[in-house]
């Protein structure tokens, strides 16, 4: 099965490079779909530089060159480059602080004259990297608190810091990183105690502390008459329903008013209860005091913009029916309805154009890569390349998953691109970046590299 | 828990793949089982845009466009264009300074947005049109020219019958639910425009485009393949011609009244003058804000049809209908004598109806000097006629003879406003008097065409058609034709012969040679034409303003020639004074040689026809109002609140041409403090009108102030 002397292009994955060529290719036709009015010049537009289709097929022409690049070199060389990597990158990302610039409402873009950077999106494949050297570190022992310590501190240090720049988005996408730390033995109660925890959250914003309080207490009761038994043999079972119930009903109860009252600003209050679809219970009480009328409009503006962003990509999508409205016919597409379509919101386009059919192909392609990668990562021998490729799949994977839901009206807007398809160089370079070096690695699985 | 005893690989294979299945899920709750998206795209993404059709084209029997389209232009804005352009060289060719033009750029961006075109300023001018043309280059792209289709007459004249668009109110809208007519659509509101209006309008065109966010329209839907295409307006050809139109507008400057004059043949209308008229090209295009002002506070009511919705008393005019009557019935012949020693004596001594021409009359130089004592004798004969058990059926028989000859009701002529006139029946009788309370004395003033005889002056054309026909009309019409055939049904009912009775030509025979009498040697000498055998009958109606006698309405009417009618025609000149004959003969001489020969050449002839036309009989009330009006302007300027008891006035107007009133002098004599105090509260002059009012008998040809005659 093995290439037992790997030419150059022997090697590689074609699969996963023929899926990441057709996503691009999607993206550019989406952006174009985007884009194109019936006056138009296509070749014209295309080589005038001036449309961001045109520019889009600049960076991906670009970007086949930085993966040329990448194949060319040596995969010895990622594991070696990858500590010095993220400490630049790191560096970078405190530059930022320094040298950024402001560009819609984030403060995490470096100008670079002919293009804005932004760190915090490259220091993805810093850390991926860097999580992956330390987790292929000989004797490491990841069951130990301090190597889950170590490890949670190279990945979400960037997050914190991309927080502080005011770009949540981004910092979101380094909770995928603890996907590779589960596949590497991270204990699973600590996924599972995170997701209990935030439905515990989104329950406790939707209903009023008082039910659930009633409701905690009623489940409580169930659960230890059902499992009487099992209490009676092994009593540290109820002692761990009476400790769950207790944490649910003080945090319902105490952690989560106190929170919105003094930790969180009003807008992130609101920007949360929005998300589950409610009013903020806490707003005017406090708020209206510490805000002035002036940014109380602001507020209430970008509110509905975000509102109005949801809707329209909504109706975008939702108005393609079964079998769409055809190639560069959506009329919510060629009427510029949805804001930021080219970028953010690029799903919307092939919702419309292509309707349910193209939408859920669109889905099972991002699936295919996604299980490509993981299935490449399962058949590598060193553990570095494993958790690179995991890294790879979550990121993709965090990537799509919200910036689909949020286009579909499940999550809320959070800025965040989706991989390969939407507009913009930054986003296209980190992807192939990403790719190609796994593809690089993956050439060379027979290695041993540490 | 078994998913915890799998393989971490797999728990990540699956909680990814479980991920994409809510995804799918919901992606087909939005695009399959949800349709709200559909339309709420549809909405704001699509525009169906209406695509009016050209209004149909109306000619004249000589095939003369007389109403068409002409396009005129708006100049439009786009205000978010508006950088680098030379405002000022636009405002000084609008003549507007910096202030009013900012003025508008803000009302429009307030109203429109910036992106949108608006109407900068609406319905150019020519010379502003063609400065700003000539300029044009300084002002793109923020301005530009937009076309506007709108009605425009070719020759100026014929406004009271072609009518005018105006813009549809909510009445209009409610009426016409399922036509498609939207607010701020143009309608037919009176004249042809109004009765042809499903003819002339066409069939709007829908074209689907796309809008973007800003509400612009970008592009054709699906590149127009949903479209439906407008279809222009029918064309449409009269029987009016046009010149005659013209001539007759010209011999009615400055004074009231109306001429009518249709082919006897096909009833087709080929004048119909109603004066004063307007001048339709001042309906048209950029002035018509203005003068429709001025022409709705017109105190002579410009706008009103009065061709068919003023009535008159037919005055002598219907003696001829009499005529006709009497010999059918066979109470008279055309031998039979009645002498007049100086009145009608038939109803007793005391108030006797005073004849002019005192000497013995047969019925042709009855008809011929206008006698009336000889119509009252006859009259009563139909009415004492043994034939009939009761005064009611004869009455009732007599009736019947006049609603054939097409009086007392409308005739469904195609110009809107018709009124049905009046025919005293016997009903009408037992309302005013009781039954058994009345006889043929007590209206004996019909005989003659006064009392609650009333007509039109459309009527009174078809009349003189029915008599050329020697006992047929058909229904007066101006339309004589659509192009693309009469899809609505509208003219099947104008190719009905309406036929009457059993009177035999010979009868017509006689009426003809009195009526051709009467021209030559009679009453109606002014109307004479040389070489055209003209029958003619003049009136001269008395008429009252509440109980204020004016001056006589004078009446003509005939038809030509007398072998083979070619034109019947009738003129009533209001409050001329003096007789039928001296204003209404001549002008009805004139339009019939005019129509029979196609032109006057004559000196002679167009000297009259300067003369006449720049005769002023317009009464003093008409002059006084004015006077009355402009001081009221002083007060409030604005068109509406003055334009609404105009517009009553002009309804008022039937009140004010039927007043003959006997009942409203003993009215005003009986309860003179109560209409003192009415007349004190309206401003205008006062009149009130009661429909039915008893006989008041008149005398043709009074020389002198003669007294009235009341009964009672």
């Amino acid at each position: 099965m093995y290439q037992k002397n790997p030419a150059i292009g022997k090697g590689f994955d074609w699969v996963l490079i023929g899926l990441y060529a057709l996503l691009v290719l999607i993206g550019l036709l989406c952006i174009f779909s985007v884009e194109y009015r019936t006056t138009d010049g296509v070749i014209e537009s295309f080589l005038g530089f001036k449309k961001n289709y045109s520019k889009q097929f600049i960076f991906f022409i670009v970007c086949i060159a930085v993966a040329i690049f990448i194949l060319l070199t040596d995969s010895k060389l990622f594991t070696a480059m990858a500590n010095i990597s993220y400490l630049a990158g790191f560096l970078l990302i405190l530059a930022t602080f320094v040298l950024g610039k402001e560009i819609k409402g984030s403060k995490s873009w470096i100008p670079l004259g002919f293009m804005n950077l932004q760190p915090v999106e490259l220091c993805k494949i810093f850390a991926s990297l860097a999580l992956a050297k330390y987790l292929s570190m000989p004797n490491i022992d990841f069951k130990k608190s301090q190597s889950q310590l170590i490890a949670a501190a190279i990945s979400f240090t960037p997050a914190i810091l991309s927080i502080l720049q005011g770009e949540t988005g981004l910092a979101l996408v380094y909770f995928s990183f603890l996907i590779p730390m589960y596949r590497e033995g991270l204990p699973p109660g600590y996924l599972i105690t995170g997701f209990a925890m935030a439905i515990l959250l989104i329950v406790s914003l939707l209903f009023s502390p008082v039910t659930l309080l009633i409701a905690f207490f009623v489940l409580a009761i169930l659960f230890i008459y059902v499992s009487r038994r099992q209490i009676k043999r092994n009593k540290s079972l109820l002692g761990l329903v009476v400790g769950v119930w207790l944490f649910s009903s003080a945090f319902v109860g105490v952690v989560v008013p106190l929170a919105f009252k003094y930790v969180f600003k009003p807008y992130q209050a609101d920007r949360i209860f929005s998300m589950v679809g409610v009013d903020n219970p806490f707003a005017d009480k406090n708020v209206s005091g510490l805000l002035n009328p002036q940014d109380q409009k602001a507020k209430q503006k970008k509110d509905d913009q975000q509102n109005y962003n949801v809707k329209q990509s909504k109706i975008a999508i939702g108005s393609g029916g079964f079998f769409g409205k055809g190639f560069l016919k959506g009329t919510q597409t060629q009427g510029d309805f949805v804001p930021e379509q080219h970028t953010d919101f690029i799903f919307t386009s092939v919702g419309e154009n292509f309707g349910f059919w193209g939408s859920a192909l669109l889905m099972l392609l991002y699936m295919a890569l996604i299980f490509r990668i993981i299935n490449i990562a399962e058949r590598q021998r060193s553990t570095f390349s494993r958790v690179y490729a995991y890294c790879v799949a979550s990121i993709i994977f965090f990537h799509v998953a919200v910036n689909i839901c949020v286009t579909i009206g499940l999550a809320p807007v959070i800025g965040i691109t989706l991989p390969l398809l939407s507009y913009g160089g930054s986003s296209l370079l980190t992807f192939t970046i990403l790719i190609f070096i796994l593809i690089r690695l993956d050439a060379d699985r027979l290695m041993i590299l540490r | 828990m078994p998913v915890f005893n799998q393989s971490s690989k797999n728990v990540i294979k699956l909680s990814f793949a479980g991920m994409f299945v809510i995804i799918i899920f919901q992606l087909a709750n939005l695009q399959i089982f949800s349709t709200k998206y559909r339309i709420m795209a549809d909405d704001q993404g699509k525009f169906r845009k209406v695509i009016y059709p050209d209004r149909g084209i109306v000619y004249d029997r000589h095939r003369k466009a007389i109403l068409q389209n002409m396009t005129i232009y708006d100049l439009m804005i786009l205000p978010n264009k508006l950088k680098g352009i030379d405002t000022a060289a636009l405002c000084r060719v609008l003549d507007i300074d910096k202030d009013q033009f900012l003025k508008r750029v803000v009302d429009v961006i307030v109203k429109n947005g910036r992106s949108r075109p608006s109407v900068f300023e609406a319905l150019l001018s020519d010379e502003k049109m063609a400065m700003i043309n000539e300029a044009m280059y300084k002002f793109v792209p923020g301005f530009y020219m937009q076309e506007r289709p709108v009605r425009s007459y070719p020759v100026d004249a014929g406004g009271n019958i072609l009518g005018y668009l105006s813009e549809v109110d909510s009445n209009f809208l409610r009426q016409h639910a399922n036509e498609g007519y939207q607010i701020g659509d143009y309608a037919g509101k009176t004249g042809l425009e109004r009765t042809y209006e499903k003819v002339l309008m066409g069939k709007r065109g829908i074209e689907f485009w796309k809008r973007d966010n800003k509400n612009r329209l970008t592009e054709r839907l699906d590149n127009g393949s949903l479209d439906t295409a407008a279809i222009a307006g029918n064309n449409m050809h009269l029987a009016l011609d046009i010149e005659l139109q013209e001539l007759g507008e010209k011999l009615m400057e400055n004074k009231l009244g109306a001429i009518v004059a249709v082919d006897p043949k096909t009833g087709g209308v080929l004048a119909m003058i109603s004066s004063p008229t307007f001048k339709p090209k001042l309906l048209a295009g950029s002035t018509r804000k203005k003068h429709i002002a001025e022409l709705l506070l017109n105190p002579a009511l410009p706008l009103y049809n009065r061709t068919v919705s003023a009535i008159y008393s037919p005055g002598s005019t219907f003696k001829t209908l009499q005529a006709l009557i009497a010999l059918n019935e066979g109470v008279i012949e055309t031998s039979t004598r009645f002498s007049c020693s100086g009145a009608f004596y038939g109803c007793g001594s005391q108030r006797p109806m005073q004849c002019l021409d005192k000497g013995v009359f047969d019925l042709r130089s009855a008809i011929t000097v206008s006698d009336n004592t000889y119509f009252a004798n006859i009259m009563q004969r139909v009415i004492n006629n043994p034939k009939y058990p009761t005064v009611d059926s004869s009455l009732a028989a007599w009736v019947q003879y006049m609603y054939s000859f097409g009086l007392g009701h409308k005739l469904g002529v195609d110009v809107a406003g018709e009124v049905a006139g009046n025919i005293p029946t016997p009903n009408q009788y037992n309302k005013i008097y009781g039954a058994g309370h009345w006889n043929f004395c007590t209206f004996r003033s019909v005989s003659i065409g006064q009392g609650e005889v009333n007509v039109t002056p459309l009527q009174v054309a078809n009349e003189m058609a029915f008599i050329a026909n020697k006992g047929w009309y058909k229904t007066p019409h101006m339309v004589d034709s659509i192009e693309g055939g009469d899809q609505f049904s509208l003219l099947t009912k104008f190719n009905v012969q309406h036929n009457t009775s059993n009177i035999s030509d010979s009868v017509f025979e006689i009426v003809h040679e009195a009526m051709q009498g009467v021209v030559d040697r009679g009453t109606g000498l002014g109307a004479r034409v040389e070489g055209i055998d003209i029958c003619g009958k003049t009136g001269t109606v008395e008429n009252y303003i509440g109980a204020v006698k004016q001056p006589n309405h004078a009446f003509f009417c005939g038809f030509a020639p007398r072998d083979n009618p070619k034109i019947a025609i009738m003129c009533v000149v209001e409050n001329s004074g003096k007789f039928g004959g001296t204003y209404a003969a001549p002008i009805v001489g004139l339009m019939i040689e005019k129509y029979l020969k196609d032109s006057i050449t004559n000196a002679g002839r167009l000297d009259q026809i300067e003369k006449l036309s720049s005769l002023n009989l317009l009464p003093a009330r008409i002059y006084k109002e004015i006077r009355r009006q402009d001081s009221l302007g002083l007060i409030s300027e604005s068109a509406n609140v003055i334009s609404k008891p105009s517009l009553k006035k002009m309804n008022d107007t039937n009140a004010l041409d039927e007043g003959d009133g006997k009942k409203l002098i003993d009215k005003f004599k009986k309860d003179s403090d109560l209409n003192k105090e009415r007349r004190s509260k309206k401003d205008s002059y006062p009149f009130s009108f009661k429909k039915y009012i008893e006989a008041v008998l008149p005398d043709e040809k009074r020389k002198s102030v003669v007294s009235v005659t009341v009964k009672n």
